[in-house]
């Protein structure tokens, strides 16, 4: 049986408490809204450590404004840490002068390009980069390609690098594990040695 | 009925998810801080930090962590001195600050035997705990209750929580902690806030015995009618000498944390 | 990990060595204080007082790099007191096999040292004429496992094992009694470890140690028990499933080596045991190889077997590929989601070296150390010659995809919002990547085969990928119908089946109702909750579950039965990890570990480099002598040209340690530009005891140097009461604890501990030594 968010929500004693407090008579009668009552839910798994709790993430028109722990997560429960507990501030952040919110001013937003020797980054288009990576890629991986060593086939460069990354998705490790080998690229690396 | 948040500083170990929940909840921001010899930061509550973990250390070597809030306190200093009636205590027991009404005089930031609300330099409006009123009026417990990992903290009805902390209190005095006692369920009245401490409320940045001063009762006064106040006046200056010497006795946290 | 994380409710007694649970993984102690509401203790062993070990019933101060020497006197504890499983250990573990005479240890060395390196002949056990190993089933032969490793411990006695690790005797013994007592049927021991344990030059052994003592103690395939590794990041386990690794192919296949597997007979061969699951190794390897390049993958040309690029034998982890890098040997480098310029060992051997690459492609949320680092501090960007690319990502929310936890749970994670500006996810940029390289080999180039025949069709021109189109390959499909695979039982060694990632099998097996996306959370049962995501492999929880029930199929723990036999029948609260179908537990007793060649576990492992029995050796740099052998070090250290002269304790007399705290995470590049985080822990900072505070005139809160011969470091002083001075084989040593989360870069920057850490690792993994070195403190 599928045991939905709300339905999970029932069943706890939150529910119960709820009721006592909703009936409550408050003096002078302050109205509260509840400030995520509309917000789109939309779950997720946190990104920091690996305890894999889950995360609901509150978004108001194509914004997101709150993230906090998912009740129906076994792990978590809707519980999170102070890691976890931020996770909004990764997008989004509140000005301390006029306490609005605003994309987190540190976040990357643009394709940054440094040239040789250069003391500035600047934008790039995508397709620019894409192109000169490529032909950065395929320069040194002609240059250095080994098609065979003492008689056997090799095929590989030991020219290139890749690191990463315990901070990427499975999907996106597996498209990288396979283009990065069919590259023949052999120093390959990532947080799990480290 | 009174509802409460208990705080079980022998469960607590200090992730500080309740001090970031806080944030996200009620959108307020973070400011510069500074590593000062101790991982309390901010150092003191500000207008944009609702709550914070206390960390301490006894001369015994053991580390003591208690999220430090507003009290909601039964007999509010802020509630009493507010001149603008703009802090008003609701009767399932939160200390309700209403921003509309909040003229920024700093009284109550003055008089609160612990430093709990501040005036923000961006509004000028007093900023502390709401208790998350918005969500336990819908049935939801406050952010930092809600996010706590472990249950150190909790949120219920005060008798039953009082009742709760009680029979803990009475486990871990029989595991060794003779010193295990309860923090708030006669402090001002009764606390918003039960703490289950195993040292002296001091150890924890806790002011031992809280109380607001005289002025701040004198403002209770002038706020109601004036044929009350007239006949009150007769007593005033008995009652301003006990309270000054009371006051005298309040002990500013934060003085032994580390 | 073995079980997961609301397994530890389950847990009597839970011992976190090298790991700070609470502090690195809070929701961890929701479990744990289930557990304690029933009685049971945490212990926590860890050379500070931390979060966890002030929250914990016992906390012993562990000299850093001295785990194996505590370890081993529990497992001396644990056969002084006879309080090993006798059941469990004669019939799940190879305690009973005898070893082959050749195989000795003298003077802290095993048998077969040559040059630096075992030679591994000797390590073997003895064999009767049908080569099968010999056994004594009453564990009395002086050369079976079980009085071999006895009498290897032997050493590990409690005034010895207080001298090394500097704790007191009457700590030691709290510690042990409680453990050790878990070697009771229906006790249930659990040990939690992290990069305490491994980041060592004897990391491998310290995991080891910590397995043999479970086993001893029966503690492993049981509900409460294991060996359970914290992982540090969320999706550590998926990137290691995935191979991000030099040594290994998706679903740790190891990688072609060009001299022992040069053709796909060659590699099945040399790499297919006879017995165990790995078996099936050429169905997985052939399904990875049709995966990758489709319809030209055919059995005429060993399904491109030849496409993969072969190693030479030579190391290729995190330490050599920037020792080669130093050496001027790689000229570009791909970075994801990764700063090494802060979390690398001995950073400013790291950072000096990415100035010889032509270019570097980094790929992050924000502005990294190592993107930037040819602007970082005293150094002139005119003369570095790196072109750099930083390409901006989407966060976790920004995109979807799975993630796999510590327990190997494989969690869906949905796309709540755009990312900002143009931000993109990693999944397009690889695949935006691809297209581009494509598109210049489609035109020529070297050996452009294996990257024009690459099997990519995810998605059209600049479009968002189809993330299933991904998933569905990773699961595995028939390669005639295209249709998704049930799990890895089905994949064929003749390209009807593509996978391209064995293990995963089954995550993604309905397109429909994918496991990986299921929400259905248990309403009764053990915590198992087997309807929520999908867990690898077959969707187990709890590994080795066999040895949940005695040989009969009786459950140890009667009230918490996993995999039981009952009415003539296997029950279970869990996915089987033993061949059950149609086998009385008779069949299956002796068979409970299926991976291994012995289908029993190792108390006495050939396959480690640096010997079958975990034994202390000091960290390369220690202040004191090796107290249990004359040999100071692991004797099969990898010794890097870039570490260069090692610390003296006269020069460096401290024992430097890193670690993480709460707030941050990493390298702290996410963490230090989350405004809410970086409030709490601004700076960095390093603590020290009273006692080294007040010799050297350092009060709380004032600027300190710290320094190592690899270079120095500023941040402010934190004299605290949690570290203590320790004694240590007559000396008295000082501990200068630190986070490494800072860089120069982010909203609150600082100087990294990892500038003061040494290029040396374990032999087996080359994980760094980050946990002990020397280093000296003064006033700023």
């Amino acid at each position: 049986m599928k045991v939905t968010r709300r339905e999970f929500f029932k069943l706890t004693g939150v529910a119960a408490l709820a009721a006592v407090v909703v009936g409550c008579d408050w003096e002078n009668d302050p109205v509260f809204s509840h400030r995520l009552e509309d917000a789109k839910e939309v779950t997720t798994i946190c990104p920091y450590c690996s305890c894999g709790c889950g995360a609901i993430c509150y978004v108001v028109g194509g914004k997101l404004v709150s993230v906090s722990g998912d009740p129906d997560h076994p792990i978590n429960e809707g519980a999170l840490c102070s890691k976890g507990a931020s996770l909004l501030n990764l997008n989004t952040v509140y000005n301390l002068r006029t306490h609005d919110p605003e994309l987190n001013p540190n976040r990357l937003d643009k394709v940054l390009y440094r040239a040789p020797y250069s003391q500035t980054w600047v934008e790039k288009n995508w397709r620019w980069a894409m192109d000169r990576i490529a032909k950065k890629v395929k320069e040194t991986r002609d240059e250095s390609f080994e098609r065979q060593a003492d008689g056997i086939t090799v095929n590989r460069t030991k020219a290139i690098a890749h690191l990463g990354s315990a901070a990427l998705d499975n999907e996106e490790n597996y498209l990288l594990a396979k283009l990065m080998r069919s590259l023949g690229i052999v120093n390959m690396d990532h947080h799990a040695r480290l | 009925m009174a509802y409460a948040v208990l705080v079980d500083t022998k469960k607590c170990m200090a992730c500080r998810g309740c001090q970031v929940a806080c944030k996200d909840w009620n959108r307020l921001p973070a400011g510069a801080t500074k590593f000062r010899g101790s991982y309390t930061n901010p150092p003191t509550l500000e207008a944009h930090t609702w709550n914070h973990l206390i960390f301490s250390e006894t001369d015994q070597g053991r580390w003591l962590f208690a999220n430090y809030a507003c009290m909601h306190c039964t007999d509010a200093a802020c509630v009493n001195v507010c001149p603008a009636g703009a802090v008003q205590r609701t009767k399932n027991g939160t200390v309700w600050p209403d921003p509309d009404k909040c003229i920024g005089c700093g009284l109550c930031v003055q008089h609160c035997p612990f430093h709990v609300p501040h005036l923000s330099k961006t509004t000028n409006k007093m900023g502390k705990c709401t208790g998350c009123a918005e969500r336990t009026s819908q049935g939801l417990r406050p952010a930092c209750v809600t996010t706590c990992p472990n249950g150190a903290l909790q949120y219920g009805e005060r008798n039953a929580l009082l009742q709760q902390a009680k029979e803990r209190v009475q486990s871990l005095r029989e595991q060794g902690f003779a010193q295990a006692n309860i923090y708030g369920e006669n402090e001002m009245h009764g606390l918003g806030r039960i703490y289950i401490l195993t040292e002296r409320p001091a150890a924890y940045g806790l002011p031992e015995n809280p109380c607001y001063s005289a002025s701040a009762w004198i403002w209770q006064l002038a706020r109601r009618p004036l044929g009350k106040l007239a006949s009150v006046g007769l007593f005033s200056g008995l009652v301003v000498g006990f309270l000054r010497w009371r006051g005298d006795r309040i002990q500013h946290k934060g003085d032994n944390t580390m | 990990m073995t079980n997961h994380w609301i397994d530890y409710q389950h847990s009597d007694v839970i011992m976190a060595i090298g790991v700070n649970t609470a502090e690195n993984h809070p929701v961890s102690m929701r479990w744990i204080d289930r557990a304690r509401e029933r009685g049971a203790k945490l212990i926590s062993i860890d050379p500070r007082l931390t979060r966890t070990a002030a929250v914990a019933d016992i906390w012993l101060p562990l000299r850093p790099g001295t785990d194996i020497a505590l370890l081993g006197g529990l497992i001396n504890y644990t056969f002084e007191n006879n309080l090993w499983q006798h059941e469990y250990v004669v019939n799940y573990t190879n305690a009973s096999y005898l070893l082959a005479p050749s195989y000795s240890f003298a003077d802290g060395v095993f048998s077969g040292l040559a040059d630096g390196a075992y030679d591994r002949e000797s390590w073997q056990y003895e064999l009767d004429e049908k080569g099968n190993p010999l056994q004594d089933l009453t564990l009395q032969h002086p050369r079976c496992v079980f009085q071999v490793m006895k009498g290897h411990y032997a050493r590990y006695d409690k005034d010895t094992v207080c001298r090394t690790v500097g704790c007191s005797p009457e700590d030691f013994e709290r510690v042990a009694a409680t453990f050790c007592a878990t070697g009771a049927p229906g006790k249930a021991g659990n040990i939690l470890y992290a990069m305490g344990i491994t980041q060592s030059t004897h990391g491998s052994q310290n995991v080891r140690a910590t397995a043999v003592l479970q086993l001893l103690l029966g503690n492993i395939g049981i509900p409460g028990g294991g060996v359970n590794a914290q992982r540090g990041e969320a999706n550590v386990q998926g990137s290691t499933d995935m191979a991000m690794l030099f040594h290994i192919l998706p679903g740790y296949l190891n990688m072609p080596q060009a001299k022992a597997h040069p053709t796909l007979a060659d590699y099945n061969a040399k790499e297919t045991p006879a017995s165990s699951y790995w078996a099936n190794k050429p169905k997985f390897l052939v399904s990875l190889l049709k995966a990758w390049w489709g319809e030209r993958a055919a059995g005429d040309n060993d399904f491109c077997y030849h496409w993969l690029p072969k190693l030479d034998g030579r190391n290729r982890s995190h330490i050599a590929i920037f020792e080669s890098m130093a050496r001027n040997e790689i000229k570009g480098m791909f970075v994801w989601g990764q700063n090494p310029a802060v979390g690398g060992p001995q950073a400013e051997l790291e950072r000096k070296a990415l100035e010889n690459l032509d270019w570097m492609v980094a790929v992050d949320l924000f502005e990294t150390e190592t993107a930037s680092f040819w602007r970082r501090p005293k150094v002139q960007p005119a003369d570095i010659k790196t072109e750099v690319f930083l390409l901006p990502a989407a966060a976790s929310y920004e995109k979807d995809g799975s993630v796999s936890n510590s327990g190997r749970w494989i969690q869906w994670r949905h796309k709540a919002i755009q990312p900002p500006g143009e931000a993109r996810s990693d999944l397009w940029i690889a695949d935006q990547l691809y297209k581009a390289i494509c598109y210049h080999y489609l035109r020529g180039g070297v050996f452009p085969e294996p990257i024009v025949g690459l099997n990519w069709h995810y998605g059209e021109g600049e479009e968002e990928p189809d993330i299933e189109k991904v998933a569905l390959e990773i699961n595995g499909y028939d390669t005639g119908s295209g249709q998704p695979l049930e799990n890895f039982t089905k994949l064929s060694a003749d390209g009807s089946t593509a996978c391209g990632c064995w293990i995963y099998s089954g995550y993604y097996n309905d397109l429909q109702d994918p496991p990986t996306k299921r929400r259905i959370r248990e309403t009764e049962g053990i915590g198992t909750h087997a309807g929520w995501s999908y867990v690898w492999p077959l969707n187990r929880r709890i590994l080795y579950n066999r040895c949940s029930s005695d040989p009969s199929g009786s459950p140890w723990n009667p009230e918490l039965p996993l995999v039981w036999w009952e009415g003539g029948q296997w029950q279970m609260n869990d996915v089987p990890d033993f061949a059950w179908k149609d086998a009385p537990p008779e069949k299956t007793a002796g068979s409970p570990f299926i991976m291994l060649p012995e289908l029993q576990a190792r108390l006495f492992s050939p396959g480690m480099v640096d010997g079958p029995f975990p034994e202390h050796y000091e960290p390369v740099e220690s202040p004191v002598a090796n107290v249990l052998s004359p040999q100071q070090n692991n004797p099969v250290i990898i010794w890097w040209q870039g570490l260069g002269k090692l610390a003296s304790s006269k020069e460096f007399p401290y024992i430097g340690t890193t670690y993480r705290v709460s707030e941050h995470w990493q390298s702290g590049i996410m963490t230090r530009n989350s405004p809410w985080l970086a409030e709490m822990a601004p700076e960095m900072f390093v603590e020290i005891s009273l006692e080294l505070g007040a010799k050297l005139g350092i009060s709380n809160g004032s600027e300190v140097l710290v320094s190592t011969p690899r270079g120095e470091i500023k941040a402010v002083a934190y004299v605290t009461r949690r570290l203590k001075p320790m004694a240590v084989a007559g000396n008295m040593v000082e501990i200068v604890g630190m986070p490494w989360h800072w860089g120069y870069r982010g909203l609150f920057p600082g100087d990294s501990a990892n500038v003061l850490t040494p290029h040396v690792g374990d032999p087996n993994t080359t994980i760094p030594e980050y946990k002990a070195f020397l280093c000296n403190i003064r006033r700023a």
